[in-house]
């Protein structure tokens, strides 16, 4: 085993390689500030490494790797894009390029949306006090270098401020078209009091990505966000979602995993406020040389909040899947209502599910449970449905997406959960 | 119909314990069979080798549904030829809905048999009139199948499945297990209400009761893997008065 301090003294020369190798974008006063903040935020923590306590399940190498990304486009066959025929205000990136032509004026009732290098410009913006502010909170229990140097680099994204209650969804579209696309992409979104609003991400954004959505909610606002993060098989990516909720708010966050060769969703939610609730879910589907990986975080904060954690992972064929999640409460959380639940299905012997779950209480008065499964299809169903006429394969296509379903679930509005169901639907059917 | 000839079947992960040692069998259009026997006779595994569960592998003799052999198929060919296994553990599935599941099925056999699938409409139309029937109501074809529903519940599920899918041959493995008599007796109303001179039916059971309500043409009892004797209606009775004991005994005399 390596000694501590020469692992530390090994992650910051890494870190030190990869900052010094960059120069800080030019931006006014306020964003300069955060970034430097989380550019020595980095050089203090170093870049990731396999012996980390929440990275030992998933080697960071490739996305912290200094050499050109490479990885061939997908071919999607011409099928339409996940939430097509849905009324919404596009934003589109291109490689991780916002693409002001391809995307609709940011312009909707309720909400002010600009670009980061828009605001960045400025000296006074509401992001200010928000931008790398999550980020910066995050970096303990435990270190997240990943999100700071995406804090201190990114120059894309968008700011989106909700002030009413819109009444079509915020689309963020990313399109690759790179083979050597290497992104990063930053967004900060803040919910003030009473408002709600839907927050769409669909597409692999890069070949190699870092994203970071930071997450405001005041006082009895919602969010929604759904993601689905393309099917690209040659790409790999960070993403972090930061979220810190208010008195009586709301957040549904659900994430669509395909394919890929190493993704990594990181989930650190605070429950700041009391009567607030965080409902996280997660479907993946992995075939071959995938790697996913869900490491969430919740904080119980303040007394009577409600959280959940619902992921779902159907992999096969040398695929692996990694759920680390954790609750904690603290002392004045009371009557806190946390659930957790993370299951696996393996369709073949190759796979592997790897799980974490962990509970840290420290008030006297809550209900927390956690639970994390492993199986295979069950032989009683596939053999019920086969002997109502049901072919094989598609007899297992429905046990799998009524496994997944429970994610699925957790998607408020059932008709974006419908348009997700056919996607999962058509991938089982073309086998990837 | 159904014609089984010298079937003889063993486990297949222990070829020492044979279960079904020469069991023969022919079941005419339109005539209801009934099967009795004692515990471990091999009555549930009889159903499993003819709807093709895995588990049991086939040494010798013949199993055919209107001359085709139902050996060789896998068990959705078999559904789609017309032959129907109505589970006495009915299995649940979470997450699946019961309406979406019998679409599927329904659509599935019409497919392999090159018939156009149903509309949605047309579904919900059939479905809607066979469930009234069987007093299942909208919530039960809603939920997930057969998820938290009682035992007479499940049962009727079944016997709707088989009142939707139409089959040619229906194998009623001890329906009546966990049955109290009214639930019994909707189900054998389902059931009689199929009866049809091109449907024939093969009741596996372990009481005579059940036959009150679906009266047999047929009465075969079967030991230790064969049928040992061969009678009306009047056979149910005797078995029901006496016990096995005496038949077996008669039997081996």
């Amino acid at each position: 085993m390596m000694p501590r301090a020469k692992l530390k003294a090994q992650k910051v020369e890494a870190a030190n390689a990869l900052l010094d190798a960059r120069a800080v974008p030019e931006g006014g006063a306020w964003i300069t500030k955060a970034r430097k903040a989380a550019q020595a935020r980095v050089r203090d923590m170093g870049l990731p490494s396999k012996r980390d306590e929440y990275w030992r399940y998933t080697d960071p190498r490739r996305l912290t790797d200094a050499a050109v990304v490479q990885g061939a486009l997908h071919d999607t066959r011409g099928e339409p894009p996940v939430f097509d025929g849905f009324d919404r205000i596009k934003l589109v990136f291109v490689d991780g390029v916002f693409d002001a032509e391809a995307s609709d004026p940011l312009a909707l009732a309720g909400v002010e949306i600009c670009h980061l290098s828009q605001a960045a410009g400025t000296d006074l913006h509401w992001a200010r006090d928000l931008y790398g502010t999550l980020d910066a909170r995050a970096q303990a229990p435990v270190e997240r270098p990943l999100a700071s140097v995406n804090t201190a680099y990114a120059t894309e994204g968008v700011l989106i401020r909700v002030t009413g209650k819109p009444e079509k969804p915020i689309s963020l579209i990313y399109l690759r078209q790179s083979e050597t696309s290497d992104a990063m992409v930053h967004h900060v979104i803040r919910v003030e009091t009473g408002a709600e609003a839907t927050i769409l991400e669909n597409g692999p954004i890069a070949t190699r990505f870092n994203q970071v959505m930071e997450v405001d909610i005041a006082d009895g606002g919602t969010l929604h966000h759904i993601r689905a993060q393309g099917r690209d098989h040659e790409r790999a990516g960070s993403a972090h979602l930061f979220a810190r909720l208010g008195e009586a708010s709301h957040l549904k966050s659900f994430t669509l995993t395909a394919n890929g060769a190493l993704i990594r969703n990181d989930a650190i939610i605070w429950l700041d406020g009391a009567d607030g609730s965080a409902h996280l879910a997660g479907a993946t589907v992995g075939d071959g040389a995938f790697h996913h990986d869900d490491t969430v975080f919740v904080t119980h904060g303040a007394p009577r909040c409600e959280s959940r954690q619902v992921f779902k992972k159907v992999l096969r064929g040398g695929a692996v899947g990694v759920f680390q999640g954790k609750i904690l409460v603290d002392q004045i959380a009371q009557l806190t209502d946390g659930y957790q639940i993370s299951q696996s299905l393996l369709l073949d012997e190759n796979a592997q599910f790897l799980a974490k779950p962990e509970l840290e209480i420290y008030a006297d008065d809550v209900k927390c449970s956690h639970g994390s499964t492993s199986g295979e299809i069950d032989d009683n169903q596939l053999f019920y449905l086969r002997a109502r006429g049901v072919p094989e394969d598609s007899a297992k296509t429905l046990l799998v997406l009524a496994f997944l379903a429970e994610a699925l679930e957790e998607i408020a509005d059932p008709d974006y959960a419908d348009d997700l169901r056919v996607r999962l639907e058509a991938w089982f059917e073309r086998r990837g | 119909m159904l014609k089984i000839e010298n079937l003889h079947a063993e486990l297949e992960d222990d070829s020492e314990v044979k279960i079904l040692k020469g069991l023969s069998l022919t079941i005419n259009p339109g005539e209801v069979h009934a099967i009795m026997g004692p515990n471990g006779s091999g009555k549930s595994t009889l159903s499993y080798v003819l709807s093709g569960r895995d588990g049991y592998t086939v040494t010798e003799g013949s199993a055919t549904l209107e001359g085709v052999d139902l050996l060789d198929m896998d068990p959705e060919e078999r559904a789609a030829a017309g032959l129907f296994l109505a589970f006495q553990y009915p299995v649940e599935i979470p997450g699946v809905g019961n309406m979406t599941f019998l679409r599927t099925a329904v659509n599935a056999q019409r497919k392999a048999r090159g018939e156009d699938e149903l509309s949605a409409t047309e579904f919900l139309k059939l479905i809607r009139a066979k469930a009234k029937d069987l007093q299942i109501d909208a919530d039960m074809l809603k939920r997930p199948v057969n998820v938290g529903f009682s035992g007479g519940e499940k049962k009727r599920n079944e016997i709707l499945q088989m009142a939707m899918l139409e089959p040619k041959m229906c194998i009623l493995d001890e329906t009546d297990s966990g049955l109290d008599v009214d639930a019994m007796k909707l189900v054998a109303d389902g059931v009689n209400a199929l009866r049809d001179a091109g449907r024939s039916f093969l009741v596996i059971t372990h009481y005579q009761r059940l036959l009150d309500h679906i009266v047999p043409d047929v009465v075969h009892i079967l030991s230790e893997g064969r049928i040992i004797k061969t009678g009306g209606p009047e056979l149910a009775l005797e078995v029901e008065r006496n016990g096995y004991t005496d038949l077996m005994a008669e039997a081996q005399a």
